[in-house]
């Protein structure tokens, strides 16, 4: 059957808001069979792109082919009756529905008041999981499914559309490495029955390891379209960025010093009783990163916020954790800091920043305690504006507006930039926890942040660095321990660090074993 | 969305369209409505004594609104200002009756108020408590508070403390009352306006200086937009909620300030004619924003009194619906104005 076959052509696509172009001219073939990845930094238009296509947006001007037909789309849904589907990076599901109900919700093809042939629905949705590799109980609750199997009912859901071409956005920003590797065996599966995928990332490691063709955006251009074979990922990232760009920061070997973290036997126990956290025991030294690899979910959480004072007041806790010979055991979260603690939490929007005030008094927030930005019952505001200034240029902070502007009018890279800046400048730091440092920020901040943390740690800050990013923590790290179910299951020498760092994807791999 | 420089102008524009509309309403039942109007404005900026009622009713909401607005920085909705305002002011009445009967009014004012704050606080800060320790909605207990309140003072007035065959309690000593306006400055206004319209406005200054110039403002502001940030930062949010209701109930109790001590002299079944309540609206017209409290209490109390004296030409029950819709209208219009946030 020919029915699988799907392609595009988007031709002069054109979309401006007030003054800002979010797509300039653009013109893009998505051939039938192939995997087309679309790669730039936040903001360059991709997402604007994609929703055009998807019948979100209407375009400015230019024209839009669907399997050789030219259409205008007024809503998805008649994007989707022309067989093009979508997977959102945040899942649309339901999660107290089974997976096979919400696969048919919304085109449900019965009666209003019938019944629905659920037995038949759930063997086909188990022969289409089947055929492509994704294995799903029908049946099961989506609320009960890992993020990774919330994602194959997407897919699924669209394919049940017979969608003929899939538009992914960041589908693997959520995944681990092996579920990573599952998600591509299927489009590559989808893509060979003829259908066509754009998929939307950052990643560039992935473009390479998947896509047929890559187009590169930048600034609402496209920059460029060539075979994902013809390409390298700093000829793709010198393309996004539009300079060349460092993918690996330089970090040359220091003198580790004396212990400043100490962590032995730690244990922890959520009220129901499960274990997060086993027998944890790690040691962080002044003037060296301990970089922890490993998968979303294997008690980083948990352990993250034991150092950080806000652990759930009913989970049960046990084992040893010492700043340089004091217990950090029972201090609020104030006490924490005035150690000369720095924590940058992996949920930037939810912990670290309050988005509707301004810039200057993100700063502030977890240092307001400190003398030095006091004046009478209130603040030094104009200590507090030069200190900012003073950030915003060293940390190469960019906004548009003039004065003090709201967070949230800041790009997600400049935000993290802010944190760090403020976490850095602690004065006395001595132990600084980045979690997730990096994530959901651009290639050219990645390279700012990464050169920022070497040169703390070469101040001879203890630096402990969570991050599921395994280029991430190889790049950076003196040491790594690998995380597993909460533990540290294996802990790689500085030396074999060094060696792995020139290895390459082997080491990896080897890392990959140990976490998984 | 409105042009940024007309935004100063838009409760401006509301409370016009919405006075319109109440003209709408007085024409529909026969009667000329720019001559109600102007009767109204007659009788309460053009008379001495009209006056001094706006002022009188316009400080017990300034009181009322900021009791609302300063839990409402870290997203707590007080229902319960009716409930603090009662315990507050029977408090009050206690408290100047047990005074002794020569006590000076630089001792016997403060001591009472002090009371009346007090008992306020606690009121509110039950709700506060049951919300930090239980996870207890505000909303529900406040709301609950508000009834038990009403029960214990009333059973208290009728059962112990009423002067036999009345609703109210004895006399407070003189030592224990606020002087009015007419005492103050040798006036023939005989309205009940007082010293607590002057202890408004400092209050209410002293919360704008609380929320925008101090660090503690700081920590409230946090608390409120994001908790869970504030928290990690270091900000004990549960302490901060806790006071901030705190706060808010002593602010209420002041405004038996203005009923008992200014006014009364006694407590009196019927006292605080819901002005509780009124503090909700009061407070979300001005944005919770303390100064621009004094303007919308005004407003409030002005259409408060204002209803009164227009009773010979519009019915008080047609009058109810006149004030109703153009409060109403007023926080819509302006809600419409600025343009609905972007989800």
């Amino acid at each position: 059957m020919d029915g699988a076959h799907g392609s595009a052509r988007l031709s002069g696509i054109s979309k401006s808001f007030g003054a800002f172009m979010a797509n300039d001219d653009i013109s893009l073939t998505l051939a039938p069979g192939s995997i087309h990845a679309l790669v730039g930094e936040n903001g360059a238009g991709k997402s604007t792109l994609s929703n055009i296509l998807y019948g979100l947006i209407k375009p400015g001007s230019g024209s839009i082919e669907v399997n050789g037909k030219q259409v205008s789309f007024d809503s998805p849904r008649q994007a989707i009756e022309a067989g093009i589907g979508m997977v959102h990076q945040h899942f649309m599901l339901v999660p107290t529905l089974t997976v096979a109900e919400n696969i048919v919700l919304g085109s449900e093809q019965t009666a209003l008041f019938r019944p629905l042939p659920m037995r038949n629905l759930e063997r086909g949705i188990v022969a289409l999981s089947r055929r492509h590799g994704m294995e799903v109980d029908p049946r099961a609750l989506v609320s009960s499914l890992s993020v990774g199997g919330q994602q194959r009912v997407e897919i699924l859901k669209i394919l049940y559309r017979k969608a003929r071409i899939l538009i992914l956005d960041e589908p693997t920003a959520v995944l681990s490495p092996p579920e990573t590797e599952g998600l591509f065996g299927t489009l590559r599966s989808l893509a060979a029955e003829g259908r066509s995928i754009m998929l939307i990332t950052h990643k560039l490691d992935e473009v390479l390891a998947v896509a047929d063709t890559v187009s590169v955006m930048r600034r609402g251009r496209l920059v460029g379209t060539m075979p994902a074979a013809a390409a390298t990922k700093v000829k793709l990232a010198q393309m996004m960025v539009g300079r060349d760009v460092l993918l690996r920061a330089d970090n040359p070997p220091g003198e580790s010093g004396r212990v400043v973290l100490s962590i032995d036997n730690l244990n922890y126990a959520t009220p129901d009783k499960r274990r997060r956290l086993q027998d944890l025991a790690l040691k962080v030294q002044a003037g060296e990163v301990y970089g922890i690899a490993g998968v979303e979910g294997n008690g980083q959480s948990e352990l993250l916020s034991i150092l950080r004072g806000t652990r759930d007041p009913e989970a049960s806790v046990s084992g040893s954790i010492e700043l340089e010979g004091n217990p950090l055991w029972s201090l609020t979260p104030d006490r924490i800091a005035a150690l000369g603690i720095s924590i940058v939490p992996e949920d930037r929007l939810k912990n670290a920043v309050i988005p509707e005030l301004g810039i200057r008094e993100n700063l502030l927030l977890g240092r307001h305690a400190e003398q030095a930005f006091h004046r009478g019952f209130g603040f030094d505001r104009e200590r507090l504006a030069c200190e900012t200034e003073r950030l915003v240029s060293e940390y190469d902070i960019r906004y548009g507006a003039e004065g003090n502007p709201p967070l949230s009018s800041l790009s997600g890279g400049n935000q993290q930039k802010l944190v760090l800046a403020r976490e850095l400048e602690r004065p006395g730091l001595r132990l600084l926890v980045l979690a997730q440092p990096t994530r959901g920020v651009d290639i050219g901040a990645i390279e700012q942040i990464h050169r920022r943390i070497i040169e703390a740690r070469r101040k001879g800050v203890a630096i402990l660095l969570i991050s599921s990013e395994l280029e991430e923590v190889i790049s950076l790290s003196t040491r790594i321990g690998c995380l597993f179910e909460g533990t540290i299951r294996h802990e790689f020498s500085e030396r074999e660090v060094l060696r792995g760092r020139l290895e390459g994807s082997g080491f990896e791999k080897e890392i990959g074993l140990h976490i998984t | 969305m409105t042009p940024r420089n007309l935004r100063p102008f838009i409760p401006i524009f509301s409370v016009l369209l919405a006075l319109g509309l109440g003209s709408v309403v007085i024409a529909a039942t026969g009667t000329n409505p720019i001559e109600v109007y102007l009767r109204m404005i007659r009788s309460t900026f053009g008379s001495g004594y009209g006056f001094g009622q706006v002022l009188f009713r316009t400080t017990t909401l300034v009181f009322a609104g900021l009791a609302v607005a300063v839990p409402f920085r870290l997203r707590l909705f007080n229902i319960g200002v009716e409930g603090q305002l009662l315990m507050g002011s029977f408090a009050a009445a206690l408290c100047g009756m047990a005074l002794p009967a020569g006590v000076h009014p630089l001792l016997g004012v403060p001591a009472t108020l002090l009371c009346a704050m007090a008992a306020g606080s606690l009121w509110a800060i039950t709700a506060g408590w049951l919300k930090v320790g239980y996870g207890v909605n505000e909303v529900i207990s406040t709301i609950m508070l508000n009834f038990i309140a009403q029960a214990i003072t009333g059973y208290l007035l009728t059962n112990h403390f009423a002067v036999p065959s009345t609703v109210h309690t004895p006399a407070m000593v003189p030592g224990a009352t606020l002087p009015g306006f007419d005492q103050l400055l040798g006036l023939s206004w005989h309205a009940p306006a007082n010293l607590s319209a002057l202890l408004a406005i400092v209050v209410s200054s002293a919360t704008a200086i609380l929320f925008y110039r101090t660090r503690y403002g700081y920590t409230l502001t946090a608390s409120g937009l994001n908790p869970e940030a504030a928290r990690h930062a270091g900000i004990d949010t549960d302490a901060r909620i806790l006071w901030a209701m705190a706060i808010g109930g002593a602010i209420a109790g002041l405004g038996a300030g203005n009923l008992v001590l200014g006014y009364k002299h006694c407590f009196e079944s019927g006292l605080t004619t819901g002005a509780g309540f009124m503090g909700i609206a009061v407070a979300l017209l001005a944005g919770a924003h303390p100064v621009w409290i004094l303007l919308s209490a005004l407003l409030f109390g002005w259409l408060d009194y204002g209803g009164l004296t227009v009773n010979t030409l519009v019915p008080k029950e047609l009058f109810m619906i006149v004030q109703a819709v153009t409060i109403l209208c007023i926080i819509s219009f302006s809600a419409f104005f600025r343009g609905r946030p972007a989800k």
